[in-house]
């Protein structure tokens, strides 16, 4: 297969009218103002539909009339911009309608900085809207695995009835890297027999909405999601060991820092130091007994999460998974600054230094 | 046996939750006849907003979405946009529209979108229990004006229809009232008119139906009728605002 | 094998097309390769730059604080970035835009006066193919062959009455080093 080389923001949305993506609505925000700018170019000639709303809200609620209506539809935005939009999320949610989220993370909070950051992680992972609910998020790590989680994603959303958001970070929207455009395994998907498209002969009405007013029906609607949910979390869990399996430490990263990790075991590794890396790919749900599996090894002593936020977002969920089985040092850098090869090299020593 | 009325197609047989001498039941049958007479239905796809119409999913035969507050034209344009062929209408109140979904109704408009909005303006928010509306009165008592809306606190109502007339991608403002029979007439005639020219593909459709609350208003049926004869028409004045093929 | 290269600039100097353009060389000769602007503001005027890596290993980090060879475009550039060049690294100077030296000794620096060899050749334009060619003649990294197929491609159908131009400017710029 030929190496195409590609802007992470462009890829995005060329994997998405390849995945079958019907419509987009979209806001221009740095730094992923690229994926409607492709779209408004190409999706039209894919035969789809883009619309440039007049906000962030009005464009997941267009996403939420199409999906309802049994369409593809997806929108993209950073941060301040994926703020706006959890009103229409969590509509989604409740009504268990399938989108797809580009969320290509700058800095915050507020209107902070159109550099890379990663300080979304609690809003994508948490709901970020009202209610209980969950959506599946893939966090890649690099242009090729943006494009195939892009493609991906509809699928996912389309089998669960469900949202599903791609987190990436400014970086990961900015810079090229060549990818192939390998074919990406389909799902077996159900019928859109719910969707609000018009009766054309049906026997009934289908009605899409988030509101069941009587609380016993609003109880049963939770207890259905939350079932759902246990599924998801049963078959869509994914992550990625990097010479784990004789660690001493392990980094935990996702999305951009994992890659710098990456330089960092090499340097390690060739100084004798046996460091790995553990890398979530899906955020929620987290790849919790994977990674507590990991801190019972007698092998791993300490554990060094590295993030683009400060206040240590992931770190929430890592100390979840180890549950105090082993050390856990933190390495955060926010505000479009992003952890260097050379501090995380630092860190993994001084850790090693402490448990040893 | 001849039939001489009978209840209409577009509506189901679900009991309307609505109280005692609120118009909304009358709108959702003009509504619905309008489909079924211009043959419509069997496609048509409808958005319901938040306020007390929430249910109207409920009572339309045909499919339905109800929508986050105030966001119906935003939901109805992802919709018409990927299904152009289908009839698609928003049916919203003055709280829904006029105030959070003031963004949307504005910029569906702008676009030209072709869909049509059903406007109910009451003058006040039902659902909630009568808080002040953007359409609420000078004067006029609410929850939250309890002495009676101000110009200093609240500034003067706005007219939609006339508003959105402004913009050249509405090619279709009305403004009625179902008070009595005439003027039902009078409504269904526009309701009809804003689908036949959404299915022309003319532009953004709009009909603002001036209705009763009488639960809020803290009247009879028949004394908030008159209230609305004497105090809203002559503010919200009924006719057609816009109507581009009659310009041209 | 691994380059780390910081392309510098004014905006609208092409650096960050420089940095494109190796990119796709590397790209076409096999390598693994990232690129990433900087980006905001001083795309409009400011200093824009670009970071490259080409190596024949998969790349992890596609930006770095330390970095084999420089390409200054404007003198803030120079100033800039000059520290952060590994010892024993290259600086290719836009010699008609910067008049400052490249101060430290354990650097290789290249000037190349890419806007008089762009006049000479026939079209400003051309300059960053000139810095191209000094580049390539100077790391070795990429074959001459690569650079000047990808310049075929780059310029297809209508546009290629400007192929030989920018080959011109390309092995100009090499013999600058050679």
């Amino acid at each position: 297969m030929e190496k195409e080389l590609w802007k992470g923001n462009e890829a995005i949305a060329e994997a998405a009218i390849r995945a079958g993506c019907d419509c987009f609505f979209g806001y221009p925000i740095t730094p992923q103002s690229e994926v409607p700018e492709y779209m408004s170019a190409h999706l039209p000639k894919a035969g789809g539909v883009f619309v440039q709303s007049e906000s962030e809200l009005a464009a997941i609620n267009m996403v939420y009339g199409a999906a309802g209506a049994g369409m593809r539809a997806m929108t993209s935005s950073s941060s301040p911009g994926v703020s706006l939009k959890q009103e229409g999320i969590t509509y989604l949610a409740g009504a268990e309608l399938p989108a797809v989220i580009i969320n290509c993370m700058r800095g915050g909070p507020g209107l902070g900085t159109i550099q890379p950051a990663q300080g979304d992680y609690y809003q994508a992972t948490r709901g970020g809207g009202n209610g209980d609910y969950r959506t599946v998020v893939l966090a890649p790590s690099n242009v090729q695995e943006t494009v195939d989680f892009v493609q991906e994603a509809f699928d996912i959303a389309d089998q669960y009835r469900n949202p599903v958001m791609v987190l990436c970070d400014g970086l990961i929207g900015q810079m090229m890297e060549p990818i192939e455009w390998h074919p990406v395994k389909k799902r077996a998907l159900p019928p859109k027999d719910w969707a609000a498209c018009g009766r054309k002969g049906r026997d009934h009405h289908n009605i899409i909405t988030s509101i069941f007013i009587a609380a016993e029906e609003c109880s049963d609607h939770n207890d259905h999601l939350t079932a759902k949910y246990a599924e998801m979390e049963k078959n869509e869990v994914r992550w990625e060991e990097v010479q784990c399996e004789d660690a001493e430490i392990v980094i935990t990263a996702y999305g951009t820092p994992a890659r710098i990790a990456l330089t960092a075991l090499d340097t390690l590794r060739a100084e004798g130091i046996k460091a790995g890396l553990f890398r979530p790919i899906t955020l929620w749900p987290f790849p919790e007994k994977a990674l507590h599996t990991l801190a019972e090894q007698d092998h791993v002593k300490a554990f060094v999460d590295v993030e683009m936020s400060t206040t240590g977002q992931m770190l929430d969920d890592v100390r979840l998974a180890v549950e105090g089985r082993k050390p856990i040092r933190y390495l955060g850098r926010a505000g479009g600054v992003m952890p260097t090869v050379e501090e995380m090299i630092d860190l993994v020593k001084s850790a090693l230094k402490e448990v040893k | 046996m001849a039939v001489v009325y009978e209840k209409s197609k577009g509506l189901t047989d679900a009991e309307l939750h609505y109280c005692p001498g609120c118009h909304h039941g009358i709108i959702h049958k003009l509504v619905a006849e309008s489909l079924v007479e211009l043959g419509l239905l069997d496609g048509a796809i409808g958005i319901c907003p938040v306020g007390c119409s929430v249910f109207a999913y409920n009572y339309f035969s045909c499919d339905m979405l109800e929508a986050s507050h105030g966001r119906a034209p935003a939901v109805a344009t992802g919709i018409k946009r990927t299904h152009p062929d289908q009839a698609v209408f928003t049916y919203q109140g003055d709280g829904d529209l006029a105030s959070i979904g003031a963004a949307e109704i504005v910029h569906a408009a702008m676009r030209g979108e072709k869909f049509t909005t059903i406007f109910v303006n009451n003058a006040i928010y039902g659902m909630t229990g009568g808080q002040m509306a953007p359409t609420t009165l000078i004067g006029q008592k609410a929850t939250t004006c309890q002495s009676g809306r101000t110009v200093e606190q609240a500034g003067m109502p706005i007219r939609v229809a006339e508003m959105l007339s402004t913009l050249d991608g509405c090619v279709y403002a009305e403004r009625v009232c179902v008070t009595d029979i005439a003027n039902i007439n009078k409504a269904k005639r526009a309701i009809k008119k804003a689908f036949e020219k959404q299915m022309n593909r003319e532009g953004f459709t709009f009909v603002e139906v001036l209705s009763t609350c009488p639960t809020n208003w803290g009247m009879t049926p028949l004394k908030a009728v008159q209230w609305l004869k004497d105090n809203m028409i002559p503010y919200y004045p009924l006719g057609v605002i816009k109507d581009k093929g009659l310009e041209v | 094998m691994k380059k780390e290269i910081i392309i510098s600039g004014f905006g609208g100097q092409g650096g960050l097309a420089i940095g494109k353009n190796l990119a796709e060389a590397g790209m076409a000769e096999g390598l693994n390769v990232t690129w990433a602007p900087s980006y905001g503001p001083e795309m409009r005027g400011g200093t824009a730059n670009c970071s490259v890596v080409l190596s024949d290993k998969p790349v992890g980090s596609p930006v770095f604080a330390r970095f084999t060879e420089l390409i200054a475009l404007n003198e803030p550039s120079l100033s800039k970035f000059e520290e952060g060049v590994l010892p024993g690294g290259s600086v290719f100077v836009n010699s008609d835009v910067v008049t400052d030296r490249v101060s430290r000794s354990d650097l290789t620096a290249y000037y190349i006066p890419c806007a008089k060899i762009a006049e000479e050749v026939g079209n400003p334009k051309v300059g960053n193919m000139v810095m191209l060619g000094a580049y390539v003649a100077a790391t070795k990294i990429l074959k001459p062959e690569t650079i000047e197929a990808m310049i075929q491609s780059m310029f297809a159908g209508p546009k290629a009455k400007f192929i030989p131009l920018n080959i011109e400017a390309f092995r100009r710029g090499m013999a600058c080093v050679q």
